[in-house]
């Protein structure tokens, strides 16, 4: 019968899960790929395609996704564990997806809404101030036609 | 993969034993792991509720392009970028030390727990540079000194939610690093060598590794969208 004493032990002597060092180093550099690829993205390319930005954050999404699957499955160990178990862990996080599509929606909706009935928010939050010195770091932006902003 | 099945199906639930092959402090622990995520979810999630119910919100290539001891540097997110390099890299050292812990290999623990330990004090470090920085350029919760990308006029909401975010992902970090100190000095103190195992140091692993997961999730959402 197993007991925690039998399950302590397979997972003691190392060959209980394979502990394989060759993958972890592998993944390490998979992860450091990811992150440079993110990186590149959001400091050379994207800024100079604003209109596209939403196609940006979806990549880096699917860029950060993947990082989270790998020290998930990998680092943590999940990938090799019982399926029962990654069950419980993965069909929860399911509920992520309703979280997030719901929230972001919601957000975008008073957004639009607020600009609709409160046309002075609209105004005031849209209208560029004109700079006169530049703040610390800060390059000198043309002021862009209101509306124009992300 | 565990000693599986041979002939007909495991009974995992007939008792007598975990139905998900793991001890109960490792069940536990991905438990509290799973109710954290869904906290650090809904502060994210919030996050980005109102930053999508905003007209503007300030360039992250612009609010974060310092560097330590450059001065007036403009090196947009490079900083951060060490950050990420040094949590992913303790990470993998704190692995290292989880599989010396299966080899039941005391010295190989240690070695690697103190690099695990050293890559979060580096972490925590970077980020106290961080605040302490954007807080010199006035920014604190309720003080918000950028300009929304566009240089429309920005809210307080963009400080409040990074500092909010970031501080309770350093609270974290600081006690993860707190629980890697200890078990470092059990494993010297020979009490996983007395026990016969090491899966505290499997515990603290998975605790390690949450810490690093949410980072990423953080730095895309202040840094890269």
């Amino acid at each position: 019968m197993e007991t925690f004493e039998t399950v302590k032990k397979s997972h003691a002597d190392g060959d209980g899960h394979g502990f394989d060092k060759k993958a972890i180093i592998r993944t390490f550099w998979i992860l450091l790929a990811i992150t440079c690829v993110e990186l590149i993205v959001g400091m050379f390319i994207a800024p100079h395609y604003h209109s596209l930005k939403i196609m940006f954050n979806v990549l880096y999404i699917i860029l950060t996704l993947a990082k989270a699957f790998y020290i998930i499955a990998e680092f943590m160990h999940l990938g090799h564990e019982i399926k029962n178990l990654v069950m419980t862990i993965a069909v929860p996080a399911l509920l992520f997806i309703w979280f997030i599509t719901a929230f972001l929606w919601d957000g975008s909706s008073y957004n639009h809404l607020r600009n609709t009935y409160d046309p002075y928010y609209h105004e005031r939050t849209t209208t560029p101030i004109k700079q006169t010195t530049p703040a610390h770091g800060h390059e000198n932006h043309e002021v862009e036609k209101p509306g124009a902003v992300h | 993969m565990a000693q599986t099945a041979v002939a007909g199906k495991q009974k995992w639930w007939e008792g007598g034993k975990s139905p998900f092959n793991v001890e109960y402090g490792k069940l536990m622990m991905w438990y509290f792991l799973m109710s954290d995520a869904f906290t650090f979810g809904a502060f994210l999630i919030s996050y980005g509720t109102v930053r999508f119910s905003s007209n503007g919100w300030p360039d992250p290539n612009q609010v974060f392009s310092s560097f330590p001891f450059a001065g007036h540097t403009h090196l947009p997110l490079v900083f951060v970028s060490v950050m990420t390099f040094i949590l992913i890299a303790s990470s993998v050292t704190m692995v290292l030390a989880v599989g010396e812990g299966h080899a039941n290999n005391r010295k190989g623990v240690i070695k690697y727990m103190i690099w695990t330990i050293i890559g979060g004090l580096a972490f925590l470090g970077c980020q106290a540079w961080e605040w302490h920085h954007l807080h010199e350029q006035g920014a604190w919760w309720g003080r918000n000194p950028f300009l929304n990308f566009g240089d429309t006029p920005s809210s307080t909401n963009f400080t409040n939610f990074f500092f909010t975010i970031t501080g309770f992902h350093g609270f974290h970090v600081l006690s993860g690093v707190v629980i890697n100190i200890i078990m470092l000095i059990m494993t010297i103190r020979g009490v996983f060598d007395r026990k016969g195992h090491y899966l505290m140091i499997e515990k603290a692993g998975l605790y390690w590794h949450f810490v690093d997961l949410v980072w990423v999730f953080v730095f895309t959402c202040f840094y890269l969208f």
